[in-house]
């Protein structure tokens, strides 16, 4: 699984109803099945990722999966070890899936060309990152009961951002209608013709949408180099009560994490426990990478069809 | 593709004639049967009238079947590895690619370790070329020391040395005052600089800006960056009267703005490689790094407007862009990836497209591949004269086949026309009037006759 972009809706809305199972689970005192008991799960992170690792190691543990956890940033490959002989490597002890965390785009994409089991993208470079689409959409899925016709604002850094990039697939596949909004610095070029609307302030950007989606802005970014400085961001770009004020009454806040306080976001609506979804996405997270798992290497191939 | 690359043949005494030929006479702009005679390596005499009544009685004639006869490629960027990363290509292996594309000529790019920027290296290329008796072989001089675009390079000694022309190879002299006195320093020698148009500071990405790279997710190079380069380029020669050349145009931009140069009567030059009239943006997806080159790939509205460029002439010439990389250098995530394509052996039968889809007619084409680039360079091949060296290609332009990589002749194999259904074969390469490449099927059906 290296992205959303080509995905079916079936398939998205298939892996979403699978997740959906997994959270009562989750949520019961017996949290473990031994579905994938004698597979083998290696987390590959290139690029440190407590949270993502850990939601991928908590899914894999919970279905019975045996999981190694290799931290590359400390390994062989600071002794000069390509990334395909690390690919090569790992292929040999015959896992079941690999998950991978990259900082170059499509480095997962040129791992998964050369090994023969299940790869599965966490995030590579600025390309994709299609788990936390996936989150991100059962958690709007599940409070708001549908995607198709809402209205989602994502904020801030687009040009740097997996995130943004998977979620514009996957909102766009679902029928959903997808802004952006941000600094023009922070705009990839021609993000227009991927059919969202592009919004360089939050008053406009905002207006009447169903669902608020900030992204982290890197510090190393917001230093004079696409910005002036953190306090000019967070007075036209991060997310306040006041400039929440034009979005529906009801829309949801949601943040990858982690998050900035004070920066891309305010304490008082991050913490808003009417609106703000944030904790709920990790929960979430457990459940998608779950299914995922499930999915790709379950046995069970229906619900990935010709994706796996 | 089989054939035969012969080396370590003395030069060519005595006479043959090819006959039967279809005649590509590019500085004539003709296209006509007859035959070409060649004496002690030299043109003796060519026309439609030559041997019309029959084989030549009493010297060695070659039937050329009715297949095209032109002035061998003279190819003027090209990169090798030799010295300093022999295990890329070394001149040896460029000169038996060189030959197997029918490239009778080609000017070798500065850009080795250490790279040609002092006059031993440029003796160095001539003394190798002897030894590799393949194709004319000649070099660049580095036009900064280092190539850093700091200092001026010894242009006079490097000229003396043999130096045919002054670049710094896929770097861009960002700082216009160097490239100014350059240009005028240069005038004191007439020697040729040719420059790589991108503005340095907006050309860190990796491929050519717009929805591809954003959804790529691969930081860009605006197709801008090379325009303002070429306009700041022309100012410069305005203000020196220097011999300017700009290499691998890559932009529709680009095309109008040196198109309006023309016009206004500024003696400025410039050329394309293959890849960027053959192929768009889409070569990249997937992340295949054989696509990664410099300048970028570009949108499919840029590769049009270089097509017209060639055709209208505002484009002078077309190089291979050879630039050779091994597997450590391209089986990585495609940001580390080192860019370049190889071009050698493709650049005749894909340039032959332009043919094909009527762009160009064959001695139109011949003009961009071997006449222009003779003329700019002053090499001596690259034309039909009598006294001019014997440099020719004998080609079948309809033969139709697929290039695949692991059948070229180059040391390593990252072709970005990988896979490429093409028409048109060389069939043999004759340098200094003897063939230094020939074709197996042409030999033995030459035989059998």
């Amino acid at each position: 699984m290296l992205g959303i972009e080509g995905l079916s809706p079936e398939t998205i809305s298939g892996l979403l109803d699978l997740s959906e199972s997994y959270i009562d689970q989750n949520r019961s005192i017996d949290k473990r099945r031994d579905l994938l008991t004698g597979r083998t799960v290696i987390n590959l992170f290139f690029e440190n990722s407590t949270r993502t690792r850990t939601s991928f190691e908590v899914a894999a543990k919970r279905l019975g999966a045996d999981v190694i956890n290799m931290d590359v940033a400390t390994s062989s490959v600071r002794k000069g070890e390509t990334l395909l002989d690390t690919a090569m490597t790992l292929n040999a002890m015959r896992p079941d899936a690999i998950v991978v965390r990259h900082s170059e785009s499509g480095a997962v994409n040129l791992l998964s060309q050369k090994v023969n089991c299940t790869v599965i993208n966490a995030g590579d470079g600025q390309h994709e990152h299609p788990t936390q689409a996936l989150l991100d959409a059962l958690t709007i899925r599940r409070r708001r009961g549908r995607l198709e016709g809402l209205q989602v604002a994502i904020c801030g850094d687009i040009m740097h951002s997996r995130v943004a990039r998977s979620n514009i697939h996957l909102l766009l596949i679902m029928g959903a209608r997808v802004r952006v909004v941000g600094p023009p610095t922070l705009m990839p070029t021609d993000i227009d013709k991927m059919g969202v609307e592009v919004h360089y302030n939050m008053k406009t950007g905002l207006k009447d949408v169903d669902i608020v989606m900030m992204l982290r802005l890197q510090t190393e970014r917001m230093q004079g180099s696409f910005v002036p400085s953190i306090s000019e961001y967070y007075r036209f770009f991060g997310l306040d009560r006041e400039k929440l004020k034009v979005a529906k009454p009801d829309s949801l806040i949601m943040h990858p994490g982690p998050m900035n306080r004070g920066v891309e976001i305010d304490s008082e609506v991050a913490d808003d426990l009417d609106r703000s979804v944030i904790h709920e996405q990790v929960e979430m997270g457990v459940a998608v990478r779950m299914a995922c798992l499930d999915a790709l290497i379950g046995g069970r191939r229906n619900a990935m069809g010709a994706a796996a | 593709m089989s054939g035969n690359v012969v080396r370590g043949v003395p030069p060519h005494a005595g006479s043959t004639a090819y006959i039967n030929a279809r005649i590509v006479d590019p500085t004539a702009n003709s296209e006509y049967r007859g035959a070409i005679l060649i004496s002690d390596g030299k043109i003796a005499d060519f026309g439609p009238t030559l041997f019309a009544s029959g084989a030549p009685y009493g010297i060695e004639s070659v039937d050329c079947r009715d297949l095209y006869l032109a002035p061998g490629i003279v190819d003027t960027r090209v990169h090798t590895g030799e010295p300093g990363e022999e295990h890329k290509e070394t001149l040896e292996s460029a000169g038996v690619a060189a030959a197997v594309g029918g490239i009778t000529s080609l000017v070798l790019l500065p850009d080795t370790e250490p790279p040609f920027d002092d006059a031993s290296l440029i003796e160095f290329v001539a003394r190798r070329a002897r030894q590799v008796k393949l194709a004319n072989m000649y070099a660049f001089g580095a036009l900064t020391a280092g190539l850093e675009g700091k200092e001026l390079a010894e242009i006079g000694l490097l000229a003396e040395a043999g130096a045919v022309g002054f670049t710094d190879a896929d770097r861009a002299v960002g700082n216009a005052q160097v490239l100014r006195r350059a240009l005028y320093y240069a005038k004191a020698f007439d020697a040729l600089i040719v420059h790589l148009p991108q503005e340095p500071t907006l050309s860190g990405g990796h491929m050519s800006s717009g929805v591809m790279a954003t959804r790529l997710g691969l930081a860009g190079n605006p197709p801008l960056a090379e325009v303002m380069m070429v306009e700041r380029d022309i100012r410069l020669v305005e203000m020196t009267g220097g011999r300017l050349h700009l290499a691998k145009i890559s932009t529709a931009e680009s095309v109008k703005v040196i198109a309006a140069a023309k016009e206004r009567g500024l003696k400025i030059t410039c050329d394309t490689a293959a890849p960027y009239f053959a192929l768009n943006d889409l070569a990249v997806g997937d992340y295949r790094t054989f696509g990664k080159l410099v300048p970028p790939l570009r949108s499919e509205a840029d590769r049009e407007a270089i097509v017209e460029g060639l055709k209208s002439g505002v484009i002078d010439a077309i190089v291979s862009d050879h630039r050779p990389q091994d597997q450590d250098s391209k089986r990585v995530p495609f940001a580390q990836a080192e860019p370049g394509g190889i071009g050698l052996e493709t650049l005749l039968p894909v340039s032959l497209e332009l043919v094909h889809n009527g762009h160009l007619s064959l001695p139109q084409l011949f003009q961009r591949l071997s006449s222009t680039p003779a003329r700019l360079f002053n090499l001596p091949g690259g034309k039909l004269a009598k006294g001019a060296p014997a440099d020719l290609v004998l080609f079948d332009a309809n033969y139709a086949w697929k290039i695949d990589r692991a059948d070229l002749w180059s040391k390593t194999k990252n072709s970005p026309f990988d896979e490429r259904p093409v028409q048109g074969k060389v069939v043999a390469t004759i340098v200094g009037g003897r063939a230094i490449y020939r074709d197996d099927d042409f030999t033995s059906a030459a035989a059998a006759a």
